[in-house]
């Protein structure tokens, strides 16, 4: 009696062809699908976040965040893919950080390496000991293993934006998608962050910045990501940073999961709200301006990421971390709370990609 | 029965970093073998290949929000779930969406 399950599963039919057997259930809308129709929905719903967003113009270049991850994987393959299909006309790059984690990143760029074939995109290789003269496992000798997320996440960003300024693009997308971007809402939510709450939904960020960002996963689901590498067979990398995970991110990140189980759509429901945040603020935002140090966009004296250095080297590892001292000191004046270095959100944890 | 079973998405750290592993479960005592669930499966998997941090693997008594299942190439969430039958020769995938990205 109890092989009624499968056999049920083997007599019904796609409901978007009625043709094949359904091979994935969508938390999105619930549908059962089989795997060629799931391929063809997968994409051109990203194809259609594209064009309704107007992430691209033709004739641009495009560096893509690669960190060897399944997202960013899965990134480089569909957008490639998108690019020749619609004919795009985009100059597709990969870009990827080493930040000097022995064991992690040497071999997620390992499978970075092989991406760049696998797609015939031209990677580009910036590391932390070339940028700012320290390797993670550097950082993490000096000032062990309590903040380290601020300085991977702080160095990071900066990173990301001076690899793509060499590669000479316009933009740069990352694989964020919206599982991620619910868990960011909610922890923005949880720390009374309503300046990055507004921000952290927007599908473009940074515009006023050196190198606008984007996310084209910003509405696709986990879950359709890792079963789309799956079927496709992408050569990801998914081990952990050895550096500890965010504990706070990390339940909020079960807690999404838990309620997705109950209700799948709840992850677009949080992105929604996070949207909508957005009209009721009336939050300052802090001023933008450029660091007096390296010229990085910084609403203070130094950027962060030359606070943190100046730290390290003067080997006062904790400066920049909590309340700000030194330079730029009392004359904080970004936001209420001061010491937002250490209060800013990393998307993920420690190794992986960030905002 | 004789099963394939496979790891992935970091899964495989919890199991001697070992992907894929064939293995021969015994039928409960009495049970005959249309009884045999994915239930029945997750328990064994628990007891006889997980080596460390269970808690990465399971939750209550089915998998941890953010594991995906495959029953021979077809998402778990089509077949019932925990109420999936097994058979003889069936690979089993288990793949989680939590690590990295
Ligand atoms: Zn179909
Ligand atoms: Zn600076
Ligand atoms: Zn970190």
């Amino acid at each position: 009696m109890e092989a009624k399950n499968k056999k049920a599963v083997a007599s019904r039919l796609c409901c978007l062809c009625n043709l094949r057997r359904p091979v994935l259930k969508r938390p999105k809308t619930l549908q059962q699908i089989c795997r060629e129709c799931f391929y063809e929905v997968f994409e051109e719903e990203i194809h259609q976040v594209i064009v309704q967003n107007r992430l691209f113009k033709s004739g641009e270049r495009v560096a893509i965040g690669a960190s060897g991850g399944k997202d960013s994987t899965v990134l480089a393959y569909v957008l490639s893919e998108l690019n020749r299909r619609h004919n795009y006309g985009l100059d597709l790059f990969l870009l990827s950080i080493d930040e000097g984690i022995t064991g992690y990143r040497d071999d997620s760029l390992e499978t970075v390496k092989r991406n760049e074939v696998q797609y015939g995109l031209p990677l580009k290789i910036v590391s932390y000991k070339d940028l700012y003269g320290w390797t993670m496992d550097e950082i993490v000798k000096m000032i062990g293993l309590k903040n380290n997320c601020t300085f991977c996440g702080v160095f990071r960003r900066q990173a990301l934006d001076r690899g793509a300024a060499l590669l000479k693009v316009e933009k740069l997308v990352t694989g964020h998608n919206a599982d991620d971007i619910a868990e960011t809402v909610l922890l923005n939510i949880l720390r009374g962050d309503i300046a990055r709450l507004s921000r952290c939904t927007s599908i473009t960020t940074g515009e006023d910045g050196p190198i606008p960002r984007c996310k084209p996963f910003k509405y696709t689901y986990e879950k359709e990501i890792v079963m789309y590498a799956y079927f496709k067979k992408l050569d990801y990398f998914s081990t952990e940073c050895i550096y500890s995970p965010n504990a706070y991110r990390g339940f909020a990140r079960e807690f999404i999961k838990d309620l997705e189980r109950i209700r799948p759509r709840a992850i677009l429901d949080i992105i929604k709200s996070g949207e909508d945040f957005r009209i009721a603020t009336t939050t300052k935002m802090p001023e933008q301006g450029t660091c007096e140090r390296c010229g990085y966009i910084s609403s203070q004296k130094w950027c962060k990421a030359c606070v943190l250095l100046e730290g390290l080297n003067r080997g006062l590892p904790k400066m920049g971390i909590g309340r700000p001292r030194g330079v730029n000191g009392d004359h904080n004046k970004e936001t209420k709370k001061p010491g937002s270095v250490a209060k800013s959100i990393e998307s993920k944890q420690c190794g992986s990609l960030d905002f | 029965m004789q099963l394939t079973l496979e790891f992935g998405g970091g899964l495989e750290l919890l199991c001697d970093s070992e992907k894929i592993h064939k293995v021969n479960v015994d039928l409960p005592n009495g049970a005959d073998s249309d009884d045999f669930t994915m239930k029945h499966l997750l328990s064994w998997v628990r007891t006889n290949l997980i080596k460390e941090r269970p808690e990465m693997f399971m939750k209550g008594d089915t998998v941890r929000p953010g594991v995906l299942v495959l029953v021979n190439d077809c998402d778990w969430e089509l077949s019932g779930q925990l109420d999936t039958v097994i058979e003889d020769k069936d690979v089993v995938v288990f793949i989680s969406t939590l690590h990295g990205g």
